[in-house]
Order: C-alpha cells, then sequence, then structure tokens
C-alpha cells in the first residue's frame, strides 16, 4: 500500500511543475480577455450591447474593418502567394536557401517600427527609390509611397513576406523528397509532382500560414500610424481601439472593439480553414477515380 | 498480365522539352529576381537610414552634404537613451529569466506527461503565440490599469511574459521529447528527486535548449512593440516604443537625430541577433506552429 | 520507350560525389554490366559500397558522371525518371501519405493517362498479386510495415514496366516478415518475368533471389556470377570476406604447384586452391565455417590442431571457436557437440581452402 502511494507521489508532484505556467497564462491572458469581453458589455453598469450598438453606427468606427481588411487581405495573399513558389523552388538545402533565409531573418527582427523608419527615409518623396525612378525617367516627380495606403501596404509585406517564406519553407522541407522522387519514377514531370504530391500535404501548412499571416497584418499599427494617414484612409480598428483608451478613456468601448477586432480575425480564419477542406476533402481521402 | 498491356510513359506534352527548359528558367529568373528585389529594397532602406543618421544635412540629393557623428550624441541626450537602454536590459532580462522559469518545468510535464486537459492547457499556451498582440493587449492594459501595475517596470515586464513564456515551452517541449527517459528513471532508481534529477540531469543536458530558447526570447522581446506601448510609463519604455514617439513626432525634431536612434536600436537589435544565430536556425525565430513534418 | 527490351546495358556507369576537402571520390566506379529480359539481378556489397547510388542512376534519380546506359539501341541516360517507365520500390516504402492504397497504386497510371476504366481492374489485379485484396481504401499509415511494402511493390509493378528497381525493400522489416515477404518477391517475379534489380547487403537474400549476383565493394564490381559461383568460388578476398569467409589466416607461402599453394605459419600447415596470382610470400587462405569438419583429414592431410575456445549452440549446429598453440582463431560449425577446453583435431578439403593474395586487413 505505501509502496504504490510512493510510487505515484513523485508522478503526481511532477505534474505541480506546469501550474505556475498555467496560472500565469489564465491570470494574465484568459481573465484579462473575459474581463475585457464582461466589459464590454457593461458601459454603465448594466449588461447591454450599447458599445456594439455605437461601433456600428459611429463613421468613425464600423468602417474601420473595411480599412483593415482592405489592408491586411492584399497584403497577405501577396506574403502567401508570393512566397510559396519561392520556398518551393528554394526547398533544397544550398547556399541560397541558407542565405536567404539567413538575410530574411533580418526584418523579422528589426520589428516594424524599425521597417517603419527606414521606410520613411527610403520611400519618401526625396529618399533613394524617388530619385531613382526619376533618374530613370521611369516615373515623373516625387512618388508618394509615404503617410497613405500603399505606405502601410508596402510594409506589411516587408514585414510579413519573410515571416510566411519561412514559415512555408519549414513545411515545405518537412515533406519527404522521397516522395516525389517516387512519383517521378511513376511518370510524374515537375509540374504534376507538385500538383499531386506537395500541395495536397502543403494544404494543411498553408492554411495555417495564412490564417497567422493574416491575423498578424489584420492587427497592424505602428506602421499605419507612422507610415499611414492615421486621421482617414487608414485609419485601421486597432487604432480605434486604441483611442478608445488611452485618449477617451473608454475601457468599455475599447473592449468593445477589441472584441470586434478578434472576431472579424476569428471569422476568416473560420473560413480559410472551411475552404481548406473543402478543398481537399475530394482528391487526398477515397475517390473513386 | 500479357506485354501488351504494358502502358507508353506520359508523353513529352504540348511543349517541346527546349521550350520547357526554357520556360523553367525564366520561371526561375522571376522568382530569384522577386527575392533579390525584395533584399536589395530593404537593405538600402537599412543604408538609407545609417547615411542619414551621421548626414549634416540631406534634402533629397543621392548623398548627404556633409557628415558627421553629433547626431548620435544628440539623440542619446534628447531621447534619454541611458535610461531607456537601462529599462530595456531590465525587461529583457527579466522576461528571459522569468520565462525559463516557469516555461521549462512546464514544457517537462507536456512532454513527459499525460492527464486531463493536457489538450486543452496546450492550446491555452499556443494562443498568446497565434493572436496578435494588441488584440489581447488592450484587455490586458485594461486589467494592468486596475491593478495599478500599469505604468511601471512590473506591468511592462509582466505584459512581456505573456508571449514569451509559451514561445520557451514551445522550443522547449522538442528538446525535452528527444531526452531519453530512461536517464531520469536511472537518475530515480540512484536516489534523486524531482528537484535534484532536474538539476543534475535534465538541466545540463537541456543546455542548448535553455540557451536556444533564451536568445530567441530576448530578440523578441526587444523587438515587441505592442504590448510595452500599451503598458509602458513614461520612464518605462524600452528601446523600440521610444523610437516608436519619437518617430512619430518627427515633424518637431530633426530626422537625423531620429535615424541615429534607429541605428542604435538596429546595432542593439542585430547583436543579440547575430549572438543568437550561431547558437540557433534562422527559421526557428518565426516557427510557431509546426506541423508534424510527414513521413513516408 | 519499349515495352520489353532484349537488353539493358551499363556501359562503365559512373558517379562522383564532391568529398570534404574538395575531392571528388566515386560513389560508382565504372560499372558495366548487361542484364536481360526476365532476369533478376542482385547488387550485393556492404553500406555505403554504392549500390544504391548505382540504383538511383539506372532509375534516372542521378545523373551519371559518366558512362552511359543503353536499353536495346536507345540511350536512356540522357532522360528524366518519369520518361524512363521503370518501376522502382524504395527502402522506406515512399507510399504518398495522403492517398489511399488504391490512390496510390493507381499513381503512375494516371500520370500515363491510362482509362479510368482500365485503370480499376488493373489495380485490383495487382493488389490480388500481393495479397491486400480489402485494402483499397486504407491509408498508408493505417497498414503495417508488411503491408505498406507489399503497396509499394504493387505500386511499381501495376505499370508493368520492363525493369523493376528495388531499393532494400526488406530492411525495414522483422525477420520473420522478411523471410515471407522474400518468398513473395520470388513468387511474383515467376508470375511476371520481368527483369528486376535488386540491390541488397544481405547475402541470404541475394542467393535465393537472384539468377545473377553483381558484388560490389568501393563502388567497383568485384565479380558477376551465379549465386553458386559467387557462393563457392569467390574471385578476390573482399567478396570472399564479404560471402561468408569467416575464416581468413594469413600464411607464409610455402609451395606452389598445378594452381595448388602449400602454406604455412605457426602450428598449421595447409594446401589450398589458388584462386588469384600470388605475388609475395604471404598469402591468406580463406575458409568457410561449414566447410571445415571435424577429425582428420585424408592421411592426416591439411589437419589443424585445437582447443575449444568457446560454443554456440544454435540448435541443428553450434559455431565452435577453435583456438589452435600459435594463437591462430578458427570459427567452425560443428553438428557432433563439443565441449568447451576440449582438444579437437578439424580439417579442410583442398578444394574448399581458397588461397588469395594478402590484403593487408586483418
Amino acid at each position: 500500500m505505501t509502496t504504490a502511494a510512493a510510487a505515484r507521489a513523485p508522478l503526481d508532484r511532477s505534474l505541480l511543475l506546469i501550474v505556475p505556467a498555467a496560472a500565469f497564462m489564465i491570470l494574465l491572458f484568459v481573465y484579462p480577455f473575459l474581463y475585457g469581453l464582461l466589459l464590454s458589455f457593461e458601459p454603465k453598469d448594466a449588461m447591454t450591447l450599447e458599445n456594439y450598438r455605437k461601433f456600428f453606427t459611429d463613421p468613425r468606427l464600423w468602417p474601420t474593418i473595411w480599412t483593415t481588411l482592405r489592408l491586411a487581405l492584399p497584403a497577405t495573399l501577396i506574403n502567401v502567394g508570393v512566397g510559396l513558389p519561392i520556398a518551393y523552388r528554394m526547398r533544397v538545402k544550398s547556399r541560397y536557401q541558407r542565405l536567404a533565409t539567413t538575410l530574411l531573418v533580418v526584418p523579422i527582427t528589426l520589428g516594424t517600427v524599425l521597417i517603419a523608419e527606414g521606410m520613411l527615409t527610403y520611400f519618401g518623396p526625396r529618399g533613394w527609390l524617388s530619385q531613382t525612378l526619376q533618374f530613370l525617367h521611369l516615373y515623373d516627380g516625387p512618388i508618394r509611397l509615404t503617410h497613405n495606403y500603399w505606405g502601410v501596404l508596402i510594409s506589411l509585406v516587408v514585414s510579413g513576406f519573410p515571416f510566411a517564406f519561412l514559415l512555408i519553407l519549414s513545411y515545405i522541407t518537412g515533406i519527404d523528397p522521397v516522395l516525389a522522387r517516387a512519383a517521378a519514377t511513376l511518370g510524374a514531370d515537375p509540374a504534376a509532382q507538385f500538383r499531386h504530391i506537395y500541395l495536397p500535404l502543403l494544404a494543411p501548412g498553408l492554411a495555417m500560414c495564412f490564417c497567422l499571416a493574416f491575423v498578424q497584418a489584420f492587427s497592424v499599427f505602428p506602421s499605419a500610424v507612422l507610415l499611414g494617414a492615421p486621421a482617414g484612409p487608414t485609419r485601421v480598428i486597432s487604432i480605434a481601439a486604441y483611442e478608445a483608451a488611452f485618449e477617451q478613456y473608454d475601457y468599455s468601448l475599447a473592449s468593445a472593439i477589441a472584441m470586434m477586432m478578434g472576431f472579424v480575425q476569428l471569422a476568416v480564419v473560420a473560413a480559410v480553414l472551411a475552404l481548406r477542406n473543402w478543398f481537399y476533402r475530394g482528391p487526398v481521402v477515397g475517390g473513386k477515380g | 498480365m500479357s506485354a501488351a498491356g504494358a502502358v507508353e510513359p506520359a508523353s513529352t506534352g504540348p511543349v517541346s522539352p527546349r521550350t520547357q527548359a526554357w520556360f523553367d528558367q525564366a520561371w526561375r529568373g522571376l522568382l530569384l529576381g522577386l527575392m533579390a528585389l525584395f533584399l536589395v529594397n530593404v537593405g538600402l532602406m537599412i543604408v538609407a537610414v545609417a547615411t542619414s543618421s551621421f548626414a549634416r544635412r540631406w534634402l533629397g540629393t543621392w548623398l548627404p552634404e556633409g557628415w558627421t557623428a553629433t547626431w548620435y550624441s544628440q539623440a542619446w541626450k534628447e531621447f534619454q537613451l541611458d535610461w531607456v537602454l537601462w529599462v530595456t536590459v531590465e525587461v529583457v532580462f527579466a522576461v528571459v529569466a522569468l520565462a525559463l522559469l516557469i516555461g521549462v518545468p512546464a514544457a517537462y510535464t507536456l512532454a513527459r506527461r499525460n492527464f486531463l486537459g493536457k489538450r486543452a492547457l496546450t492550446l491555452l499556451f499556443l494562443l498568446p503565440l497565434m493572436v496578435p498582440p494588441i488584440t489581447y493587449g488592450i484587455p490586458l492594459a485594461t486589467v494592468l490599469y486596475q491593478a495599478q501595475l500599469a505604468g511601471t517596470i512590473y506591468g511592462v515586464i509582466l505584459a512581456n511574459l505573456i508571449p514569451a513564456a509559451p514561445f520557451v515551452i514551445l522550443v522547449m517541449t522538442p528538446f525535452i521529447e528527444q531526452i531519453d527517459p530512461n536517464l531520469e528513471s536511472a537518475a530515480r532508481v540512484f536516489g534523486a528527486n524531482t528537484a535534484r534529477m532536474f538539476w543534475h540531469v535534465l538541466v545540463p543536458l537541456l543546455a542548448p535548449g535553455i540557451l536556444a530558447a533564451s536568445l530567441l526570447v530576448l530578440v523578441r522581446t526587444i523587438a515587441l512593440f505592442e504590448l510595452t506601448f500599451l503598458t509602458a510609463g513614461p520612464d518605462s519604455q524600452t528601446l523600440v516604443v521610444a523610437l516608436y514617439y519619437a518617430v512619430f513626432a518627427a515633424g518637431v525634431r530633426a530626422p537625423q537625430s531620429v535615424d541615429a536612434m534607429a541605428m542604435i536600436y538596429m546595432g542593439v537589435t542585430l547583436i543579440w541577433l547575430l549572438i543568437a544565430l550561431r547558437f540557433v536556425n534562422p527559421t526557428q525565430l518565426v516557427s510557431r506552429v509546426k506541423e508534424q513534418p510527414l513521413r513516408a | 520507350m519499349k515495352h520489353d527490351f532484349t537488353e539493358l546495358r551499363l556501359d562503365r556507369v559512373t558517379r562522383r560525389f564532391a568529398a570534404a576537402g574538395g575531392t571528388a571520390f566515386a560513389a560508382v566506379n565504372e560499372l558495366t554490366l548487361t542484364i536481360r529480359r526476365g532476369e533478376f539481378i542482385a547488387l550485393l556489397g556492404p553500406s555505403g559500397c554504392g549500390k544504391s547510388t548505382a540504383l538511383n542512376c539506372i532509375a534516372g534519380l542521378l545523373p551519371l558522371s559518366g558512362g552511359s546506359i543503353w536499353l536495346d539501341d536507345a540511350r536512356i541516360d540522357t532522360l528524366p525518371p518519369e520518361r524512363r517507365g521503370f518501376g522502382m520500390v524504395f527502402q522506406n516504402y515512399a507510399l504518398f501519405p495522403h492517398m489511399s492504397v488504391e490512390r496510390n497504386v493507381s499513381f503512375g497510371l494516371r500520370m500515363r493517362g491510362v482509362a479510368a476504366s482500365e485503370i480499376a481492374p488493373r489495380v485490383a489485379r495487382a493488389l490480388k498479386l500481393v495479397q491486400l485484396v480489402g485494402q483499397e481504401q486504407k491509408l498508408p499509415g493505417q497498414l503495417s510495415g508488411g503491408q505498406q511494402q507489399r503497396v509499394a511493390i504493387a505500386r511499381a509493378i501495376v505499370i508493368e514496366p520492363p525493369l523493376i528497381l528495388m531499393d532494400e525493400p526488406l530492411s525495414n522489416l522483422d525477420a520473420k516478415l522478411r523471410l515471407e515477404t522474400r518468398a513473395e518477391i520470388r513468387r511474383i517475379h515467376r508470375e511476371l518475368d520481368r527483369a528486376t534489380i535488386y540491390v541488397t547487403h544481405d547475402q541470404d537474400e541475394a542467393l535465393s533471389l537472384a539468377d545473377r549476383i553483381v558484388v560490389i565493394h568501393g563502388g567497383t564490381v568485384q565479380q558477376i556470377g551465379s549465386p553458386q559461383e559467387v557462393y563457392a568460388q569467390p574471385t578476390n578476398l573482399a567478396v570472399a570476406r564479404f560471402m561468408g569467409y569467416r575464416n581468413v589466416l594469413e600464411l607464409n607461402v610455402q609451395a606452389e604447384q598445378d594452381g595448388r599453394v602449400t602454406l604455412a605459419g605457426g602450428d598449421i600447415r595447409l594446401t589450398g586452391v589458388r584462386k588469384q596470382p600470388l605475388s609475395t610470400g604471404r598469402a591468406c587462405v580463406a575458409v568457410r565455417p561449414e566447410e571445415i569438419a571435424l577429425g582428420e583429414g585424408p592421411g592426416g592431410a591439411n589437419t589443424i590442431v585445437g582447443r575449444v575456445d568457446n560454443v554456440e549452440y544454435g540448435g541443428r549446429d553450434s559455431l565452435v571457436d577453435v583456438a589452435t598453440r600459435s594463437g591462430a582463431l578458427l570459427h567452425v560449425r560443428s553438428h557432433v557437440p563439443v565441449a568447451l577446453g576440449q582438444e579437437v583435431r578439424v580439417h579442410v578439403p583442398v578444394e574448399r581452402a581458397l588461397v588469395y593474395p594478402s590484403d593487408g586487413a586483418p
């Protein structure tokens, strides 16, 4: 009896190791989320949808969803859409692959704020890019790629493309190359190898990558302020939330806006995952021809 | 099966091999060209900032009208960089230490034990890495204000810890899984309890993983903007937040001093990145949710 | 591409890799071999000898550094693998994890544009041949190792290729399954009568399956011959060692006449058959453990005296280590039970003592 208890004891005690982390997460992640959710329904100490009504009627609030989508969706499509063929081309371990991955880590590490400052200097109307284009007579006059929609979009690509590329690359290199070789011996040319072997095996990873990249792009904040026109064309939803919290001190409304933000992200993620399932239920599982 | 039933391999298709090869070359050129375009432009961006930080005056010409290094000392004084750097050091190292302290044991439990609610707990740990900081940052800031921790360095540390601890768990779990569980059994047979087994057997074996995790968390925390931005007070700003404010108010100040500060920030970040790259693979910086590699 | 062929000819096939330090080394060195229709060829050799590389070159998965490959009069080494039309079975099966058994097996047919109406019966026939009827909708992850291997075989044969390539297909299976699947492969080969090139490091597999064995060592062909030839008459010491001639004694050459060599060293004196020209005064004599018998030889010739040093009981026989007074150790397979420490006399028939020049290896 005592031996059984003793045998159980060390095992139970080691489960305690996870308690600090779990407690921390619950306290500082789950609780604030629930608190914010509750708060969004209580602008004046009563359960009401007032905040959400305000959100959808205030012309400075609900268009932010569309403004943010206008930025996040194209950026994500570019990042994933261009990242996939390049990562596929670079799937063999080579000097180029190592060089590219090392260099691409730099923009991610530097972060969005530094990229914003760099873009203001380089992409600005008097920066090198503008001068080069004018010098080559490709454009007349100073270019307008900052303090507008394009500035934010470009910054989303600069910070988002390396992330998408590296993630897709890690998925592709996780696929055993012998599968493609087997397909080759069975008559599949390189295009067929990609279509029948790599693409179906990548589908879950690609969907995940799209979701992560989109979610990251949708939460754009410093770039929209520094490189965009936060008063109007690039007034993204995170700016609206920030203003509600730190300029109007209306924490309830801010929570509501943050909830809306999370909700839209969730909706898009769910749509992408549903799309992926719909696409690949057919050819992959038990088709009869 | 008779020989007559054998199949001709696929025909060459509508294009001749030569055209096909030309298409391949063109496609490859396009892809590598795009990559090169990206890298060159990003590189030039960085060089532009560097050039500007050393420029005496620079208004729309190819190169500045003279060079100087005074912007650095000016930025140092103007943005109180000595204080900001110190805060950054405190925050970053505190976050790394705490993340390791609560993350490594948690990773151990996840890697070795099965228990009720394990999947839910794993998902809980992954959420802060998948949800972008600003989405949970605003409710978090609200709560920290209530607890009167916001605006202090403790609030900033706690906020940055939220993505850091799960990241440590994510990085460490495969490391722990790699260690033969028989080693732990052997340690127990020879008399070690959990704490001593950890200290004498696991931690030394996990040293490379712990080092990798520390460096990755360090690099990520230095660049983490939103959480610190939402929770910091005027004297608990990290370098990246101070840089943001400087760029934000750039109309008032000379752009060169902002660029000088940007260079200092870049220097700090890149030094740690270079150190980290000696020990870790670049892709580990972004690996968030890694699917199981499909092997035949 | 021909449906059938008369011969596949490898002409000085060479494949070089760049080794560390910049020098190139040849993993396959001037491999020359002719394979006839329906023949079962085994490429046999230790790990790293280049046999898998050679197979990959034949399949088109690796380009040649030198030499050429011909299918009758057509040169094929310039073709990519998808146009050579050979079937290949990989060591770790390489089944497409996202496709069912049926879709795995039909993949080659679909790539070649075979009509759907024809695919179904051919897949059914292939699965019947490997005895996997009823598993069509399973995914590879739901099958055992042996079943996965049979799916891989079905996938290769359903396209009815003129040549089937097998890269150590049994090495991932446990011992019992290996024997069963080996018998399957033999049966399938008899039914289909397709030329097959089979790579293995296991001499039992090669001996039991092949019409001809190609022994490869260090990228170079050491011997090509029937199983009987390679087993009983290895051409050099490397082949002999690999084929199980565990007793290799380096002795001094005393006399040589008419192909018979007498050697002596320590307290051993043996006469054997010379397999290669000898130049120095030292030579190695190789003998199989099964071919050393207990007891004195006729007239006391070719007899060695020793003491039993170790006995490994094996059921129908025992592996006995006999140590001579001068320190040489002989491995003997004996049906007669012996005791540890017992003094014994063993002898070797002259024709089964093969003499080679020393190669410097222990």
